[in-house]
């Protein structure tokens, strides 16, 4: 179920010349914060949980994800060379499970150690701050890869669907209407995160079972029919 | 076909040329500005789906009807309750709805001109009588006349509605002016970084997610910042870290000269004497912007 010719194009798809530089840029930036934030305050609980929470979890890791993601097979679909790959003898769920692998790594890589340095930068892990988000950021980081590579093979317009999911729903809903952060992997990702930290600064509105239950599900479900979709891909010429 | 060649060869003295009627055009040449106004037109359209696939009105209509929805609704709100004021400033309204209009710049700043790089139609417009700096005109005045229109719109619901639930004339025309200056500059600096990044790369999702990022992700970074320094009683560093994101800059320049409440954290606004510094750097964003397309397009594509 793994190939490691397709993992091979993926990953120098995914790390080629400019995509890097968004990738590489937001956790720099991360650390750049954490380092500022550190010289001006000194350590503090509250405020590590606030940078990590607030920028690293609800903002880079969806971002990195939608890159990720969708770069691992938006745009060979996009430029119809898909059709080379999908016309070698692989079976398309191996297909879509090589570039899930890649594009879970991808994510992990650059958001998850990030995050794990950031937060011993800002506090130095007290009360497990640090390890509890780059838990969460790990855990977040399948579901979200596996979402995207969906939305990539469903939609041209996977990019932006990506950022309305992460940047409307997640964020400006999730803040406004209570029941939106039922159906948010961010929340799913924190409900994680706070059964590793313990106390009350990583707070989740969802129960552990429900988001272990509902993150397990929506990779599983977002997978098969990702390979589904590959199945009967069309190809559509430029609208 | 063959045959009547054959017939053809051995006549050859029957050969000539017909007449089959080329005429050369002798009717009025629309020139330059002509061309330049058509590209304008043809790009503002574009930006809204107009002439377009229907697939490609959902997502810019979407955003529009998003906009001036909450508009609507506070205006309702406003004449059920029978309010002396709008529950929100003309100014507030932009920062408020900021994701909206960065998405809506993230996705049709590289409609606008990575399809062009894409499919090579640049070298097409030059071979036009228009110049480089008539496209990137034509081009930056579209994308900047789209976002007021998306901006302006809600305003215009805002006032409209104020002026009928009988408030105050004098004070809501001055409220709904300084609210049309700030988009407007709004709109100028926001298409100048949009097509500045999406002029790079002739990837459509590649431009999107670029785009986002340095707008959307400056002012998390910014305000998490601000909020941190706000905490730490360090208000004076509060306003100089608002000139580094886009949104924090349009903020800053509306609470320092059109009367709008910041929105930083804590209420520091900065003072006049900032003000006229985050004046100078959104200005001299949207010139560089210009200056980087022209000189973007010098090269491109020959």
């Amino acid at each position: 179920m793994y190939d490691p010719t397709v993992a091979r194009l993926t990953y120098r798809a995914l790390l080629g010349r400019r995509r890097a530089l968004i990738l590489g840029a937001l956790p720099l930036l991360l650390l750049v914060i954490a380092v500022a934030v550190r010289g001006l305050t000194g350590a503090d609980d509250q405020t590590a949980a606030d940078v990590l929470g607030g920028f690293a979890l609800a903002t880079m890791v969806p971002i990195i994800g939608v890159v990720a993601g969708t770069g691992a097979i938006g745009p060979e679909i996009d430029d119809g060379s898909v059709v080379y790959l999908l016309s070698k003898p692989i079976r398309r769920p191996t297909i879509i499970l090589t570039k899930l692998t890649v594009a879970i790594a991808v994510t992990m890589a650059f958001s998850a150690v990030p995050t794990l340095i950031a937060g011993l930068v800002l506090n130095g892990n007290g009360q497990q701050i640090a390890v509890a988000y780059t838990v969460a950021a790990l855990v977040a980081s399948i579901a979200y890869a596996a979402l995207f590579l969906l939305l990539g093979t469903v939609s041209r317009h996977a990019v932006v669907f990506g950022l309305v999911y992460a940047l409307v729903w997640e964020a400006l809903f999730g803040s406004l209407v209570p029941g939106a952060r039922t159906l948010s992997i961010q929340q799913w990702a924190l409900a994680v995160a706070h059964k590793v930290a313990g106390g009350d600064l990583v707070t989740s509105d969802v129960g552990l079972p429900t988001a272990t239950v509902l993150l397990t599900a929506v990779t599983v479900l977002a997978t098969w029919y990702a390979g589904q979709k590959l199945r009967s891909l069309t190809l559509a010429g430029e609208e | 076909m063959a045959v009547e060649h054959s017939a053809a060869a051995t006549s050859a003295d029957q050969t000539r040329i017909h007449d089959i009627g080329y005429r050369a055009y002798d009717g009025p040449r629309l020139g330059r500005s002509y061309a330049t106004r058509a590209l304008y037109s043809q790009s503002l359209r574009g930006a809204y789906g107009l002439g377009r696939s229907a697939k490609s009105k959902v997502l810019p209509m979407l955003l529009f009807v998003v906009m001036c929805v909450p508009a609507a609704i506070m205006v309702a709100v406003a004449v059920a309750t029978k309010a002396h004021d709008l529950p929100v400033a003309y100014t507030r309204y932009a920062i408020i709805m900021q994701s909206v209009i960065c998405l809506y710049v993230a996705s049709q700043a590289p409609q606008s001109v990575s399809r062009d790089l894409r499919f090579k139609t640049v070298p097409l417009y030059f071979s036009r009588p228009i110049e480089t700096a008539d496209y990137v005109r034509a081009k930056f005045a579209a994308l900047a006349s789209a976002l007021f229109v998306l901006t302006a719109a809600p305003l215009l619901v805002l006032y409209v509605g104020a002026l009928l639930a009988k408030l105050d004339f004098a004070d809501q025309t001055e409220g709904c002016a300084q609210g049309l200056l700030s988009v407007a500059l709004l709109s100028l600096l926001f298409a100048g970084i949009g097509l500045v990044i999406a002029s790079v790369t002739p990837r459509r999702g590649f431009g999107i997610a670029a785009v986002i990022a340095v707008l959307i992700i400056s002012y998390g970074a910014v305000s998490t910042l601000q909020a941190i320094a706000d905490s730490q009683d360090n208000p004076g560093a509060i306003p100089w870290i608002g000139l580094f994101s886009p949104v924090t800059l349009i903020d800053g320049v509306q609470s320092a000269f059109l009367g709008a409440e910041p929105s930083h954290p804590g209420g520091h606004g900065p003072d006049t004497a900032q003000g006229i510094v985050y004046l100078a750097v959104v200005l001299g964003l949207i010139a560089a912007a210009y200056g980087l397309l022209l000189r973007r397009y010098k090269k491109v594509g020959l």
